[in-house]
């Protein structure tokens, strides 16, 4: 069995490696939002600016053999677990070099080879399969493999939320249930429509363990995720960890958020999550000015690189379309 | 051969698989110690064990997900959902996640996920424990639809759907579970998804019939006899794949096509069939395609309300005669 950090995180240089990645997720999404408005870009999409820290803490917590299912919003946890920004991008073309061939677009790029078995357009429809992913590490393949459920704090409302709690919490599954709250399901804020705001209170409904952190803070984020992938990995179940951050984007580009109040962006701002990270990295002496700019001439520049093979690859074959629905007998994936 | 009972089919069948493949589990409600709630999986939690026969809370979707994401990760999944009825607090499992995971990922993964369950009436179980929801998933890309009429085609199909390497909703009729008849006692004895069975040669019209409803076709076919009409019948055993093939080859040999599900009529399985042989096989027919389905009502459950609204031996008798007598008179336009 592999058991190895994800490459992207380097244990002996752990904050810089957290600031790159998330930095990554951000170069990556600021250009996404530009392309769209642009209008280079088919459907739709939706951003997790903001919220690149919980992506990044969560997943520096893995290993690469450790699988996560994600979201509607699910380009940063794709980046965050090692995945590759050109077949991100090729993707949110359509073209055929994309992840998925261009059949997935946005809400369902995929890799399996580093463990990420899909982002999902339905609103808490990966959690119960993440719950099936852990029931066969842990009662069939017997692995010691962890699955991370990403989801926001709309998918609390949903019935199959409750279903694969229960269920993970009934066989001590190792899950980590990550929440991330960024206060508002599409434009309605959760405490419109839920009766309590803390999170945490749905897992304690489940007997679960439950942690709740600043999710704009990459270091505890990913402190909280090491104590919850530790207590998984060592067969002591499930943990609910809330994320709590912010979207600085409406629900999805080109909408426009004019439900998200000035204070409360203003607020969120300066408490973005790289600068806190940068700024602490700073103040302690790890990284200087002119480093940082020269990370993020290279970050700039793996976004170039990615926008140009997206444009420069092909369209996808015709046939193509009418491929994949089922697998041929003999196919071995 | 054997002769054993439609469940007791059911239950070898996994069995079987479970002994050939130890990556393979199956999980449910009361699927376990209990047995299945119709006795299908009785014996599998002793010999098997708890981890690959899993009594499930009652949470249809999370046992779908759950049986979707062990079988992407390498382990292959029989859930079983107690009445087809409840597919409903499942279907954005089926629809949105097993049917499509794999295209959405550009053929990344594979999903040998088995979904049994049951369907059916005549049994007063009243709306929402009567239904056939065959055609919901029928409509559906990405996910094929079996449905076995007796006990040797449950044992092969049902082997044939947990060896396929892509999703199959396996609907076994409540009221065929007590059903006995003869299955090979050939561990490799399978049916191929995709292959009709003709269960009674004829020439003068073709009835096909699915799940249940197939031993009322044969016992029209038998009341046929004495109007001089020799019917064939044909049991498509899978609707998605469906072998047409056949269906089109007998049609070409008896003009006249009479359909018979358990379904509801409109936007039923048997529309499809209709509209594939007028497109195919229009130049052969006599005689109109008849529908023998259920009223498009809820499903009573006073008993006689209930059969009242469900094909009766005596409907498909009718069909066929009514295309045979069929006159063709062209009407000009005005």
């Amino acid at each position: 069995m592999t058991s190895f950090l994800c490459r992207e995180y380097n244990e002996g240089d752990i904050n810089s490696s957290l600031l790159s990645r998330m930095l990554l997720i951000r170069r990556f999404e600021e250009r996404v939002a530009e392309l769209f408005k642009k209008n280079k870009l088919p459907g739709f999409v939706h951003l997790c600016l903001g919220q690149e820290a919980s992506a990044v803490g969560v997943c520096s917590a893995l290993r690469i053999d450790d699988f996560i299912t994600s979201t509607h919003r699910g380009h940063g946890h794709v980046i965050a677990k090692g995945g590759d920004v050109k077949f991100m991008m090729a993707e949110l073309y359509g073209k055929s070099t994309g992840y998925c061939g261009g059949k997935g677009g946005s809400m369902h790029i995929t890799d399996m080879s580093i463990g990420m078995l899909g982002a999902n357009g339905i609103v808490s429809g990966s959690l119960p399969i993440a719950v099936g992913a852990a029931y066969g590490a842990k009662f069939l393949r017997k692995t010691d493999q962890v699955i991370v459920a990403f989801f926001g704090d709309g998918a609390t409302n949903e019935g199959p939320f409750h279903e694969a709690l229960n269920m993970a919490a009934a066989w001590k599954l190792p899950v980590v249930f990550a929440c991330e709250n960024n206060l508002y399901g599409c434009g309605t804020r959760l405490d419109r429509v839920s009766p309590t705001s803390d999170l945490t209170l749905r897992a304690r409904g489940y007997s679960m363990r439950s942690i709740s952190v600043d999710g704009n803070d990459v270091i505890a984020t990913r402190d909280a995720s090491l104590e919850a992938v530790s207590e998984a990995r060592s067969g002591n179940g499930p943990t609910f960890l809330e994320c709590r951050t912010f979207r600085y984007h409406g629900h999805y580009e080109g909408e426009n958020p004019s439900y998200l109040s000035k204070e409360e962006r203003d607020h969120w701002f300066a408490k973005d999550p790289i600068d806190l990270h940068k700024n602490s990295m700073l103040s302690s002496g790890q990284i200087d000015q002119d480093s940082f700019e020269i990370l993020d001439q290279k970050v700039r520049k793996m976004i170039d690189d990615a926008v140009q093979f997206a444009e420069e690859s092909p369209e996808p074959d015709l046939a193509t379309a009418l491929t994949d629905v089922f697998a041929e007998d003999g196919e071995t994936v | 051969m054997t002769v054993i009972s439609f469940a007791a089919a059911i239950r070898n069948a996994l069995a079987v698989e479970m002994d050939a493949n130890p990556a393979l589990f199956i999980i449910g409600e009361d699927i376990g110690r209990y047995g299945g709630e119709l006795g299908a999986t009785a014996g599998l939690y002793k010999r098997f064990g708890e981890d690959r026969v899993r009594d499930a809370p009652i949470s249809e979707s999370a046992i779908v997900g759950a049986a979707l994401g062990a079988a992407i990760t390498g382990n292959p999944a029989v859930a079983e959902i107690p009445f087809g009825d409840f597919l409903g607090m499942c279907m954005d499992q089926i629809c949105n996640q097993v049917a499509k995971i794999r295209y959405m990922s550009g053929g990344q993964v594979r999903v040998p996920v088995v979904i049994r369950t049951t369907i059916g009436g005549y049994m007063s179980a009243g709306a929402q424990h009567s239904q056939s929801l065959e055609s919901w998933f029928v409509h559906l890309p990405g996910i094929k639809v079996v449905m076995p009429s007796n006990p040797s085609d449950a044992f092969g199909l049902l082997r044939s759907s947990i060896q396929d390497k892509n999703p199959v909703l396996f609907l076994e009729h409540k009221g065929l579970y007590s059903v006995k008849g003869d299955v090979p006692d050939n561990t490799d004895f399978l049916v191929p998804l995709g292959c009709a069975n003709v269960v009674r040669e004829g020439k003068d019209v073709t009835i096909l019939a699915t799940g249940a409803q197939v031993s009322r076709a044969v016992q029209a076919a038998e009341q046929l006899i004495d109007e001089g009409i020799e019917a064939e019948i044909i049991d498509p055993r899978s609707l998605d794949p469906l072998d047409l093939g056949t269906i089109i080859a007998s049609i070409k040999k008896t003009g006249h096509l009479v359909i018979v599900h358990e379904a509801w009529e409109r936007g039923g399985f048997g529309s499809e069939i209709a509209a594939l042989v007028s497109d195919k096989a229009f130049g052969s027919l006599h005689g109109p395609i008849k529908r023998v389905a259920a009223k498009n009502v809820p499903s009573p459950f006073c008993p006689r309300l209930e059969q009242s609204t469900l094909p009766q031996i005596v409907d498909i008798f009718k069909a066929a005669l009514e295309t045979r007598s069929f006159k063709f008179e062209r009407k000009e336009n005005s």
